[in-house]
Protein backbone atom coordinates (compact mmCIF):
# COMPACT_ATOMS: atom_id res chain seq x y z
CA UNK A 1 0.00 0.00 0.00
CA UNK A 2 1.34 3.30 -0.78
CA UNK A 3 1.98 5.59 2.27
CA UNK A 4 0.41 8.80 1.20
CA UNK A 5 -2.92 7.93 2.62
CA UNK A 6 -2.27 7.00 6.25
CA UNK A 7 -4.54 3.19 7.26
CA UNK A 8 -6.64 5.44 9.53
CA UNK A 9 -7.55 7.74 6.78
CA UNK A 10 -7.90 5.40 4.14
CA UNK A 11 -10.54 3.31 6.36
CA UNK A 12 -12.78 6.29 6.26
CA UNK A 13 -12.70 6.32 2.38
CA UNK A 14 -16.11 4.87 0.31
CA UNK A 15 -13.44 2.52 -1.62
CA UNK A 16 -12.13 0.52 1.31
CA UNK A 17 -15.86 0.37 2.32
CA UNK A 18 -16.98 -0.97 -1.16
CA UNK A 19 -13.88 -3.08 -0.52
CA UNK A 20 -14.75 -4.81 2.07
CA UNK A 21 -18.62 -5.09 0.76
CA UNK A 22 -17.25 -6.66 -2.61
CA UNK A 23 -14.86 -9.15 -0.48
CA UNK A 24 -17.91 -10.20 1.74
CA UNK A 25 -16.31 -8.97 5.06
CA UNK A 26 -19.09 -6.42 5.91
CA UNK A 27 -22.40 -7.27 6.13
CA UNK A 28 -24.35 -4.08 4.74
CA UNK A 29 -27.58 -4.87 6.92
CA UNK A 30 -25.53 -5.64 10.16
CA UNK A 31 -26.73 -2.88 12.91
CA UNK A 32 -28.32 -0.52 10.25
CA UNK A 33 -31.59 -3.09 9.96
CA UNK A 34 -33.55 -4.85 12.78
CA UNK A 35 -33.31 -8.45 11.98
CA UNK A 36 -35.87 -11.27 13.42
CA UNK A 37 -35.33 -15.13 12.76
CA UNK A 38 -38.61 -15.71 11.04
CA UNK A 39 -41.26 -17.46 12.06
CA UNK A 40 -42.66 -21.02 11.17
CA UNK A 41 -44.96 -20.59 8.68
CA UNK A 42 -48.18 -22.24 9.57
CA UNK A 43 -51.27 -21.08 8.19
CA UNK A 44 -54.26 -21.00 10.88
CA UNK A 45 -57.43 -22.97 10.85
CA UNK A 46 -59.69 -20.44 10.30
CA UNK A 47 -57.45 -19.26 7.08
CA UNK A 48 -57.48 -22.12 5.61
CA UNK A 49 -61.47 -23.50 6.19
CA UNK A 50 -62.10 -19.73 4.45
CA UNK A 51 -59.65 -20.22 1.79
CA UNK A 52 -61.74 -24.02 0.74
CA UNK A 53 -64.78 -22.19 0.89
CA UNK A 54 -63.51 -19.57 -1.33
CA UNK A 55 -62.30 -21.93 -3.52
CA UNK A 56 -65.66 -23.70 -3.50
CA UNK A 57 -68.03 -20.33 -4.36
CA UNK A 58 -65.28 -19.78 -7.18
CA UNK A 59 -65.88 -23.51 -8.78
CA UNK A 60 -69.75 -22.38 -8.60
CA UNK A 61 -69.50 -19.41 -10.08
CA UNK A 62 -67.40 -19.85 -12.66
CA UNK A 63 -68.99 -23.38 -13.86
CA UNK A 64 -72.29 -23.07 -11.94
CA UNK A 65 -72.72 -26.95 -12.82
CA UNK A 66 -76.42 -26.64 -12.24
CA UNK A 67 -77.03 -24.38 -14.91
CA UNK A 68 -74.20 -24.86 -17.28
CA UNK A 69 -76.13 -26.99 -19.76
CA UNK A 70 -72.89 -26.64 -21.61
CA UNK A 71 -70.52 -28.01 -19.35
CA UNK A 72 -73.06 -30.77 -18.24
CA UNK A 73 -73.18 -32.41 -21.61
CA UNK A 74 -69.48 -32.20 -22.13
CA UNK A 75 -69.62 -34.60 -18.34
CA UNK A 76 -71.96 -36.63 -20.19
CA UNK A 77 -70.45 -37.16 -23.32
CA UNK A 78 -67.27 -37.53 -21.87
CA UNK A 79 -68.05 -40.38 -19.89
CA UNK A 80 -70.02 -42.13 -22.88
CA UNK A 81 -66.65 -41.36 -24.93
CA UNK A 82 -64.67 -42.90 -22.42
CA UNK A 83 -66.90 -46.00 -22.58
CA UNK A 84 -66.50 -46.24 -26.12
CA UNK A 85 -63.23 -45.73 -26.63
CA UNK A 86 -62.39 -48.25 -24.24
CA UNK A 87 -64.63 -51.07 -25.86
CA UNK A 88 -63.24 -50.35 -29.22
CA UNK A 89 -59.77 -50.37 -27.88
CA UNK A 90 -60.19 -53.91 -26.01
CA UNK A 91 -62.23 -55.09 -29.55
CA UNK A 92 -59.05 -53.74 -31.42
CA UNK A 93 -57.05 -55.96 -29.28
CA UNK A 94 -58.57 -59.15 -29.07
CA UNK A 95 -59.06 -58.45 -33.23
CA UNK A 96 -55.01 -58.52 -33.22
CA UNK A 97 -54.38 -61.55 -30.88
CA UNK A 98 -57.25 -64.06 -32.93
CA UNK A 99 -55.07 -62.51 -35.94
CA UNK A 100 -51.85 -64.00 -34.26
CA UNK A 101 -50.38 -66.95 -35.57
CA UNK A 102 -51.13 -70.21 -33.07
CA UNK A 103 -48.11 -70.25 -30.85
CA UNK A 104 -45.35 -73.12 -31.52
CA UNK A 105 -46.67 -73.97 -35.09
CA UNK A 106 -43.21 -74.38 -37.29
CA UNK A 107 -44.28 -72.01 -39.91
CA UNK A 108 -44.75 -69.35 -37.36
CA UNK A 109 -42.47 -65.83 -38.83
CA UNK A 110 -40.42 -66.26 -35.38
CA UNK A 111 -38.88 -69.33 -36.58
CA UNK A 112 -37.10 -68.16 -39.69
CA UNK A 113 -33.42 -68.24 -40.38
CA UNK A 114 -31.85 -66.27 -37.44
CA UNK A 115 -32.81 -68.87 -34.62
CA UNK A 116 -32.00 -71.83 -36.85
CA UNK A 117 -28.12 -70.27 -37.11
CA UNK A 118 -28.16 -70.12 -33.81
CA UNK A 119 -29.17 -73.23 -32.67
CA UNK A 120 -27.68 -75.52 -35.29
CA UNK A 121 -24.43 -73.25 -35.22
CA UNK A 122 -24.34 -71.87 -31.83
CA UNK A 123 -22.12 -74.23 -30.01
CA UNK A 124 -19.62 -74.05 -32.61
CA UNK A 125 -19.49 -70.84 -32.92
CA UNK A 126 -19.61 -69.55 -29.35
CA UNK A 127 -18.19 -72.41 -27.85
CA UNK A 128 -21.48 -72.57 -24.75
CA UNK A 129 -22.80 -75.21 -24.12
CA UNK A 130 -25.93 -72.77 -22.78
CA UNK A 131 -27.69 -71.95 -25.90
CA UNK A 132 -29.20 -69.03 -23.95
CA UNK A 133 -25.79 -67.50 -22.81
CA UNK A 134 -24.01 -68.09 -26.28
CA UNK A 135 -26.64 -65.74 -27.91
CA UNK A 136 -27.02 -63.02 -25.32
CA UNK A 137 -23.33 -62.55 -24.53
CA UNK A 138 -21.76 -63.75 -27.94
CA UNK A 139 -24.25 -62.88 -30.83
CA UNK A 140 -25.91 -59.96 -28.40
CA UNK A 141 -23.32 -59.29 -26.39
CA UNK A 142 -23.88 -55.32 -27.18
CA UNK A 143 -27.55 -55.36 -26.05
CA UNK A 144 -25.92 -56.39 -22.96
CA UNK A 145 -23.77 -54.11 -22.19
CA UNK A 146 -26.61 -51.51 -22.79
CA UNK A 147 -28.69 -53.58 -20.16
CA UNK A 148 -25.51 -53.49 -17.88
CA UNK A 149 -25.61 -49.80 -18.65
CA UNK A 150 -29.13 -49.22 -17.48
CA UNK A 151 -28.66 -51.02 -13.84
CA UNK A 152 -25.57 -48.49 -13.49
CA UNK A 153 -27.89 -45.11 -14.98
CA UNK A 154 -30.43 -46.34 -12.20
CA UNK A 155 -28.01 -46.35 -9.69
CA UNK A 156 -27.08 -43.03 -10.05
CA UNK A 157 -30.87 -41.72 -10.83
CA UNK A 158 -31.90 -43.12 -7.08
CA UNK A 159 -28.51 -41.41 -6.08
CA UNK A 160 -29.80 -38.40 -7.32
CA UNK A 161 -33.26 -38.96 -5.65
CA UNK A 162 -32.27 -39.82 -2.54
CA UNK A 163 -29.07 -37.83 -1.69
CA UNK A 164 -28.61 -36.75 1.68
CA UNK A 165 -26.32 -33.46 1.51
CA UNK A 166 -26.33 -32.78 5.28
CA UNK A 167 -23.99 -35.09 7.60
CA UNK A 168 -25.93 -34.32 10.69
CA UNK A 169 -29.57 -34.95 9.05
CA UNK A 170 -28.21 -38.18 7.76
CA UNK A 171 -27.16 -39.67 11.24
CA UNK A 172 -30.66 -38.60 12.64
CA UNK A 173 -32.13 -40.11 9.83
CA UNK A 174 -30.04 -43.34 10.35
CA UNK A 175 -30.88 -43.66 14.13
CA UNK A 176 -34.46 -43.09 13.44
CA UNK A 177 -34.29 -46.17 10.73
CA UNK A 178 -32.72 -48.28 13.55
CA UNK A 179 -35.20 -47.80 15.90
CA UNK A 180 -38.03 -49.09 14.23
CA UNK A 181 -36.47 -52.82 14.36
CA UNK A 182 -35.23 -55.07 16.84
CA UNK A 183 -31.51 -55.27 17.09
CA UNK A 184 -29.39 -57.99 17.04
CA UNK A 185 -32.27 -60.30 16.62
CA UNK A 186 -30.97 -63.83 17.17
CA UNK A 187 -33.53 -65.68 14.99
CA UNK A 188 -32.55 -63.54 12.08
CA UNK A 189 -29.06 -63.36 12.97
CA UNK A 190 -29.06 -67.26 13.64
CA UNK A 191 -30.76 -68.09 9.89
CA UNK A 192 -28.20 -65.29 8.26
CA UNK A 193 -25.31 -66.92 9.78
CA UNK A 194 -26.80 -70.32 7.70
CA UNK A 195 -27.85 -68.63 4.89
CA UNK A 196 -25.52 -66.45 3.51
CA UNK A 197 -22.46 -68.49 2.63
CA UNK A 198 -24.86 -70.87 0.56
CA UNK A 199 -26.17 -68.40 -1.09
CA UNK A 200 -22.97 -66.54 -2.06
CA UNK A 201 -21.98 -70.05 -2.56
CA UNK A 202 -24.81 -70.57 -5.40
CA UNK A 203 -24.77 -67.24 -7.09
CA UNK A 204 -20.90 -67.76 -7.71
CA UNK A 205 -21.67 -71.13 -8.55
CA UNK A 206 -24.25 -69.96 -11.36
CA UNK A 207 -22.20 -67.23 -12.77
CA UNK A 208 -19.31 -69.14 -13.22
CA UNK A 209 -21.33 -71.82 -14.89
CA UNK A 210 -23.33 -69.89 -17.10
CA UNK A 211 -21.82 -70.86 -20.42
CA UNK A 212 -22.28 -74.71 -18.84
CA UNK A 213 -26.24 -74.79 -17.70
CA UNK A 214 -29.15 -72.74 -16.79
CA UNK A 215 -27.75 -69.21 -15.38
CA UNK A 216 -25.77 -66.27 -16.02
CA UNK A 217 -24.69 -63.08 -14.63
CA UNK A 218 -27.78 -61.69 -14.44
CA UNK A 219 -29.55 -64.38 -12.63
CA UNK A 220 -26.49 -65.25 -10.04
CA UNK A 221 -25.23 -61.24 -9.12
CA UNK A 222 -29.31 -61.21 -8.66
CA UNK A 223 -28.89 -64.10 -5.80
CA UNK A 224 -25.54 -62.54 -4.30
CA UNK A 225 -27.29 -59.22 -4.07
CA UNK A 226 -30.48 -60.91 -2.08
CA UNK A 227 -27.94 -62.64 0.16
CA UNK A 228 -25.73 -58.92 0.49
CA UNK A 229 -29.40 -57.49 1.87
CA UNK A 230 -30.20 -60.54 4.60
CA UNK A 231 -26.68 -60.15 5.46
CA UNK A 232 -27.38 -56.17 5.98
CA UNK A 233 -30.40 -56.57 7.88
CA UNK A 234 -29.31 -59.48 10.38
CA UNK A 235 -25.99 -57.62 11.44
CA UNK A 236 -26.72 -53.66 10.55
CA UNK A 237 -25.55 -51.49 7.93
CA UNK A 238 -21.69 -50.87 10.59
CA UNK A 239 -20.88 -54.82 9.96
CA UNK A 240 -21.44 -54.59 6.14
CA UNK A 241 -19.79 -51.55 5.75
CA UNK A 242 -16.97 -53.13 6.21
CA UNK A 243 -16.30 -54.71 3.33
CA UNK A 244 -19.04 -53.05 0.97
CA UNK A 245 -19.76 -49.06 1.08
CA UNK A 246 -20.62 -46.77 -1.59
CA UNK A 247 -16.83 -46.32 -2.71
CA UNK A 248 -16.51 -50.12 -2.92
CA UNK A 249 -19.87 -50.07 -5.42
CA UNK A 250 -18.34 -47.27 -7.38
CA UNK A 251 -15.16 -49.13 -7.92
CA UNK A 252 -16.53 -52.30 -8.65
CA UNK A 253 -19.13 -51.24 -11.03
CA UNK A 254 -17.12 -49.18 -12.80
CA UNK A 255 -13.80 -51.81 -12.80
CA UNK A 256 -16.95 -54.21 -14.12
CA UNK A 257 -18.54 -52.35 -17.00
CA UNK A 258 -15.09 -50.93 -18.27
CA UNK A 259 -13.39 -54.72 -18.02
CA UNK A 260 -17.03 -56.05 -20.29
CA UNK A 261 -16.65 -52.84 -22.80
CA UNK A 262 -13.23 -53.42 -23.36
CA UNK A 263 -13.37 -57.38 -23.86
CA UNK A 264 -16.16 -56.50 -26.31
CA UNK A 265 -14.73 -53.94 -28.28
CA UNK A 266 -11.54 -56.42 -28.78
CA UNK A 267 -13.93 -59.11 -30.46
CA UNK A 268 -16.24 -56.36 -32.26
CA UNK A 269 -11.93 -54.85 -33.48
CA UNK A 270 -11.26 -58.83 -34.65
CA UNK A 271 -14.47 -59.41 -36.03
CA UNK A 272 -15.09 -56.81 -37.89
CA UNK A 273 -11.70 -56.18 -39.31
CA UNK A 274 -11.51 -60.33 -40.08
CA UNK A 275 -8.69 -61.07 -37.76
CA UNK A 276 -8.33 -64.70 -35.96
CA UNK A 277 -9.49 -63.84 -32.41
CA UNK A 278 -6.73 -64.73 -30.12
CA UNK A 279 -9.12 -66.31 -27.29
CA UNK A 280 -9.55 -69.75 -27.76
CA UNK A 281 -12.96 -71.50 -27.68
CA UNK A 282 -12.07 -74.53 -25.51
CA UNK A 283 -13.43 -77.96 -25.43
CA UNK A 284 -17.26 -77.16 -24.93
CA UNK A 285 -17.89 -78.33 -21.81
CA UNK A 286 -14.88 -77.14 -19.24
CA UNK A 287 -14.69 -74.69 -16.78
CA UNK A 288 -12.09 -72.37 -19.16
CA UNK A 289 -13.96 -72.44 -22.33
CA UNK A 290 -16.29 -70.66 -24.71
CA UNK A 291 -13.97 -67.37 -25.38
CA UNK A 292 -14.85 -64.43 -23.73
CA UNK A 293 -18.21 -65.48 -22.02
CA UNK A 294 -17.04 -66.15 -18.77
CA UNK A 295 -15.35 -63.03 -18.26
CA UNK A 296 -18.55 -61.08 -19.69
CA UNK A 297 -20.21 -63.48 -17.33
CA UNK A 298 -18.30 -62.65 -14.46
CA UNK A 299 -18.64 -58.12 -15.30
CA UNK A 300 -22.39 -58.23 -15.35
CA UNK A 301 -22.68 -60.54 -11.99
CA UNK A 302 -20.59 -58.18 -10.20
CA UNK A 303 -22.80 -55.41 -11.67
CA UNK A 304 -25.88 -56.56 -11.23
CA UNK A 305 -24.98 -57.76 -7.20
CA UNK A 306 -23.72 -54.12 -6.03
CA UNK A 307 -26.73 -52.69 -7.94
CA UNK A 308 -29.10 -54.67 -6.03
CA UNK A 309 -27.38 -53.87 -2.49
CA UNK A 310 -26.86 -50.55 -3.30
CA UNK A 311 -30.11 -50.17 -4.37
CA UNK A 312 -31.47 -51.41 -0.83
CA UNK A 313 -28.81 -49.80 0.95
CA UNK A 314 -29.94 -46.09 -0.89
CA UNK A 315 -34.00 -46.73 -0.09
CA UNK A 316 -32.61 -47.40 3.63
CA UNK A 317 -30.97 -44.57 4.59
CA UNK A 318 -30.36 -42.50 1.25
CA UNK A 319 -27.32 -42.01 -1.22
CA UNK A 320 -24.12 -40.03 -0.38
CA UNK B 1 -48.32 -82.27 -14.50
CA UNK B 2 -51.04 -80.04 -16.79
CA UNK B 3 -53.66 -80.43 -13.87
CA UNK B 4 -50.79 -78.91 -11.59
CA UNK B 5 -49.91 -76.21 -14.69
CA UNK B 6 -53.49 -74.90 -14.14
CA UNK B 7 -53.99 -75.00 -10.62
CA UNK B 8 -50.77 -72.79 -10.33
CA UNK B 9 -51.88 -70.54 -13.45
CA UNK B 10 -55.40 -70.36 -11.70
CA UNK B 11 -53.75 -69.06 -8.59
CA UNK B 12 -51.67 -66.48 -10.77
CA UNK B 13 -54.63 -65.28 -11.95
CA UNK B 14 -56.12 -65.17 -8.37
CA UNK B 15 -52.96 -63.43 -6.55
CA UNK B 16 -53.25 -60.97 -9.97
CA UNK B 17 -56.19 -59.80 -9.26
CA UNK B 18 -56.51 -59.80 -5.27
CA UNK B 19 -52.85 -57.82 -5.36
CA UNK B 20 -54.68 -54.82 -7.11
CA UNK B 21 -57.89 -55.23 -5.25
CA UNK B 22 -56.38 -55.65 -1.53
CA UNK B 23 -56.71 -51.76 0.51
CA UNK B 24 -54.00 -52.65 3.05
CA UNK B 25 -50.63 -51.93 0.85
CA UNK B 26 -48.76 -54.59 3.39
CA UNK B 27 -51.22 -57.15 1.82
CA UNK B 28 -50.52 -56.25 -1.81
CA UNK B 29 -46.74 -56.70 -1.92
CA UNK B 30 -46.77 -60.02 -0.25
CA UNK B 31 -49.67 -61.09 -2.81
CA UNK B 32 -46.98 -59.18 -4.97
CA UNK B 33 -44.68 -61.58 -3.83
CA UNK B 34 -46.32 -64.81 -4.05
CA UNK B 35 -47.22 -64.41 -7.37
CA UNK B 36 -43.74 -63.77 -8.09
CA UNK B 37 -43.08 -67.30 -6.55
CA UNK B 38 -45.66 -69.09 -8.39
CA UNK B 39 -44.41 -67.55 -11.09
CA UNK B 40 -41.41 -68.89 -10.61
CA UNK B 41 -42.41 -72.46 -10.44
CA UNK B 42 -44.30 -71.74 -13.85
CA UNK B 43 -41.26 -70.99 -15.42
CA UNK B 44 -39.38 -73.77 -14.30
CA UNK B 45 -42.57 -76.05 -16.04
CA UNK B 46 -42.08 -74.19 -19.09
CA UNK B 47 -38.40 -75.24 -18.78
CA UNK B 48 -36.77 -71.68 -18.33
CA UNK B 49 -34.89 -72.35 -15.34
CA UNK B 50 -32.51 -69.79 -15.93
CA UNK B 51 -35.37 -67.36 -15.91
CA UNK B 52 -36.96 -68.87 -12.88
CA UNK B 53 -33.81 -68.33 -11.17
CA UNK B 54 -33.66 -64.53 -11.03
CA UNK B 55 -37.66 -64.24 -11.07
CA UNK B 56 -37.18 -65.59 -7.47
CA UNK B 57 -34.66 -63.21 -6.82
CA UNK B 58 -35.04 -60.32 -7.92
CA UNK B 59 -39.56 -60.76 -8.03
CA UNK B 60 -39.62 -62.68 -4.64
CA UNK B 61 -36.37 -61.55 -3.05
CA UNK B 62 -35.40 -57.82 -4.36
CA UNK B 63 -38.35 -56.43 -5.32
CA UNK B 64 -40.63 -57.30 -2.05
CA UNK B 65 -37.81 -56.01 0.39
CA UNK B 66 -37.48 -52.48 -1.64
CA UNK B 67 -41.11 -52.61 -1.89
CA UNK B 68 -41.28 -52.69 2.16
CA UNK B 69 -38.36 -50.40 2.59
CA UNK B 70 -40.60 -47.68 0.83
CA UNK B 71 -43.80 -48.71 2.58
CA UNK B 72 -41.66 -47.70 5.86
CA UNK B 73 -39.92 -44.95 4.69
CA UNK B 74 -43.49 -43.13 3.86
CA UNK B 75 -45.42 -44.39 7.11
CA UNK B 76 -47.72 -46.31 5.37
CA UNK B 77 -46.98 -49.82 7.89
CA UNK B 78 -49.17 -48.78 10.77
CA UNK B 79 -48.91 -50.95 13.60
CA UNK B 80 -52.07 -52.66 15.33
CA UNK B 81 -53.50 -51.60 18.42
CA UNK B 82 -52.89 -54.00 20.70
CA UNK B 83 -49.50 -54.68 19.66
CA UNK B 84 -48.21 -50.68 20.63
CA UNK B 85 -49.78 -51.40 23.80
CA UNK B 86 -47.77 -54.37 24.40
CA UNK B 87 -45.01 -52.51 23.73
CA UNK B 88 -46.06 -50.05 25.74
CA UNK B 89 -46.15 -52.40 28.90
CA UNK B 90 -43.22 -54.11 28.06
CA UNK B 91 -40.98 -50.72 28.09
CA UNK B 92 -42.83 -49.87 31.35
CA UNK B 93 -41.36 -53.34 32.90
CA UNK B 94 -38.17 -52.47 31.82
CA UNK B 95 -37.95 -48.91 33.36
Amino acid sequence: MSKKVSQEQYEKTFSYKFKRWLDGARDPFLDTVEMKPQKEFCEEEEVVRQHDEDRKQHIRHVYDMEHNAEMRIFHRVYKIFSILFCVFLVAMLLEAVSELPTFGEPDNPVNNEVAERYIEKGLQETGAINIVTGMILDYRAFDTLGESHVLFIATCTVLILLRVDKKESRDADETDDRSYEPKDDVILQTAAKLLVPPIFIFGIYIILAGHLGPGGGFSGGAVIGAGLILYQNAFGFAKTEEFFTAKTYRIMSFGALACYSIAKSYSFYTGANHIESMIPLGTPGAILSSGLILLLNICVGIVVAGTMYTFYAMFRKGGH
Amino acid sequence: MTIFTCILLGFLVVCAVAASLSKNLLNTILIFMSYSLVMSIIWILLESPDLAITEAAVGAGVTTVLFVVTLKKIHAVIRSNDDSEEKEEGNKENE
